[in-house]
């Protein structure tokens, strides 16, 4: 496939996107100039300091909010057509940071069953969407279970089976690990993962665990509402400075790498995992 | 106290009351409520007793589960009991200093605590036998023929739902107010009323605060799933009337055709009058 023949499956244009408040002097630029696309299937990572604007881009992306100005397409749907508004909520899912605020109902399979119930899936189907997606995130034994007795990874996961009954094309997760502890946040991670590898699911993460994007087809660094970098894991970790500059961690073995250079040794500066540090220094 | 309230608690066990449809089962305690407020002596109230007993046999409820209900309100049962028993004018049959007790006071107390107690046990029967979701889609449908009220019957159970999703959410959230305030050496123990409620501030700031962000971040996270109101909403369940439910209907008007037979019995049980 060439460059040309990519679909496209957001495309932000020149946004910006400003908190009013009640005069000048309070009102927040929150994003300024921002320009990118993400194609289908491709898995990207938002990573910025906080207060960078990464949740605002996001629920830009999900016509929840609207660009001040400049424009959000979604799927070829502009988020500023009103009589599309469902359209992108449904193709443009969104997988927020705290598990406990974004479910529901009081059983864990009314909850997966609400998004398809908002829009009108006829009984049937929705029981068979349900199932589907409590199967892919692995909660099936969970389905007639109150949320408030599982973890905080599960009812991330149940959060993201109500996502998938939808048949969203594309989903946004904004720090869904961030109040997880590591097992859950593994157990989220690989359930993203595994959407966008088998079911060939868009994926737009937004994160402040630069190990979870270490394997995205592309990055994206926000800093005080514009986009400062963008391109592969490799070349934006490798500019230790530069993030750190701007608040945000490295991956340990990039630093390291980084670090080892400073001091004189021959090594490659785009070194992510422990794996290739080791074949790195083994050479 | 509190805790032993049942009213309003879930207690399932499979029994085919368990199993019948919300509907039913409200229009069934409606049903038993304007009877109770019918019958005017105590052949009546024998009959729904009976009526009450195969209804608790057949939902295998503990009995000792069902008293405890009666337990949680018996001030409210005893204060009635008592006003009416001082407070009825007619034939005096015993009196205690300045108060008379009066046979007609003494029958209507008696009338009063059968049906407090009939009423409890009634309601409590329906809500430990229905999940409050059950219960919530059943009040949904039959607001829908109740004017005024339909125009919002969407929206209440909605609330309703969404209320019982974060009750425990929110006391575990208390609990943990409580304990962080406790360690930075909050007292709620001792003291007099005023200043225990006084150091109840400590924790209810904190517990509004939270419900507030909780509320804004749910009302974003339902608007991102296309929440839209209950316009060409479906649902995943749907109610269902069953043949047991038919058959409970027939049962319900056979107990409404007795208890109306029993308001003609001439033949005083226990009261002269
Ligand atoms: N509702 C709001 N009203 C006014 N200003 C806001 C509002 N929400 C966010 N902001 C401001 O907009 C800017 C960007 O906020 P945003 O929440 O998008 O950042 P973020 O990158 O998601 O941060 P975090 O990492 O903390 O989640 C911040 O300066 C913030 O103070
Ligand atoms: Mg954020």
């Amino acid at each position: 496939m060439t460059m040309e023949q990519k679909v496209k499956m957001i495309e932000v244009r020149d946004v910006q996107f400003v908190y009013p408040g009640n005069n000048e002097n309070e009102s927040v630029n929150a994003l300024s100039g921002v320009n990118f696309h993400i194609d289908k299937g491709e898995f990207v990572g938002i990573i910025g300091h906080n207060g960078s604007g990464k949740s605002t881009l996001s629920k830009l992306l999900n016509a929840i909010i609207f660009p001040t100005k400049g424009d959000v397409i979604v799927n070829g749907l502009n988020t500023k057509d009103h009589e599309h508004l469902w359209d992108i909520r449904q193709t443009a899912g969104m997988v927020f940071q705290n598990p406990d605020n974004q479910l529901v109902a009081t059983i864990v399979e009314d909850d997966v069953a609400f998004g398809p119930e908002n829009l009108g899936v006829p009984s049937l189907e929705i029981r068979e969407r349900v199932d589907r997606a409590l199967a892919t995130v692995e909660m099936q034994a969970y389905a007639h279970q109150k949320p408030h007795q599982l973890s905080g990874g599960q009812k991330q996961r149940v959060a993201i089976a109500g996502i998938l009954a939808m048949e969203p094309e594309c989903i946004i997760f904004d720090e869904p690990t961030a109040m997880l502890d590591p097992s859950g946040r593994r157990e989220v991670m690989e359930t993203i993962k595994k959407l966008n590898r088998d079911k060939n699911m868009t994926v737009i993460h937004i994160t402040h665990y630069m190990s979870e994007i270490i394997n995205a087809d592309r990055i994206i660094v926000l800093d005080q509402g514009k986009i400062v970098m963008e391109g592969s894991p490799e070349s934006i970790f490798k500019n230790v400075r530069a993030l750190k500059k701007i608040g945000l961690d490295v991956p340990q073995m990039t630093e390291l790498a980084y670090e080892l250079r400073n001091a004189g040794m021959d090594i490659r500066d785009n070194i992510l995992s422990i794996d290739e540090m080791v074949d790195a220094l083994c050479r | 106290m509190l805790k032993d309230v049942t009213i309003g608690q879930f207690y399932p066990t499979g029994s085919v009351i368990h199993k019948l449809d919300p509907r039913t089962k409200l229009l069934f305690t409606t049903a038993y409520i304007v009877m109770l407020f019918c019958i005017n002596n105590l052949w009546g109230y024998l009959a729904t007793f009976l009526v009450l007993v195969v209804v608790t046999l057949i939902s295998k409820i503990p009995v000792g589960y069902i008293i405890r209900g009666i337990k949680g309100l018996v001030l409210i049962i005893l204060l009635t009991v008592t006003l009416n028993l001082f407070m009825t004018p007619g034939n005096v049959i015993a009196s205690l200093g300045p108060f008379n007790i009066t046979l007609e006071g003494l029958k209507i107390a008696t009338f009063m605590a059968l049906r407090l107690i009939f009423l409890i046990v009634g309601t409590s029967i329906m809500t430990l036998t229905t999940s409050p979701l059950d219960l919530t889609d059943g009040m949904e449908w039959c607001m829908r023929f109740i004017p005024f009220v339909r125009r919002y019957a969407h929206e209440l159970s909605m609330m309703m739902s969404i209320a019982l999703r974060f009750i425990p959410t929110l006391m575990e959230e208390t609990d943990r107010i409580m304990k962080a305030q406790k360690a930075r050496g909050a007292n709620f123990e001792t003291g007099n009323i005023i200043s225990r409620a006084k150091n109840l501030i400590p924790i209810l700031i904190p517990l509004f605060i939270s419900a507030f962000r909780r509320a804004d971040e749910l009302a974003t996270a339902m608007e991102a799933r296309c929440y839209r109101g209950g316009e060409n909403r479906t649902r995943m369940n749907q109610l269902i009337f069953e043949n047991r439910d038919r058959v409970s209907f027939v049962l319900m008007f056979m107990m409404i055709g007795g208890l109306i037979l029993t308001t003609m019995i001439k033949m005083p049980l226990i009261f002269p009058i």
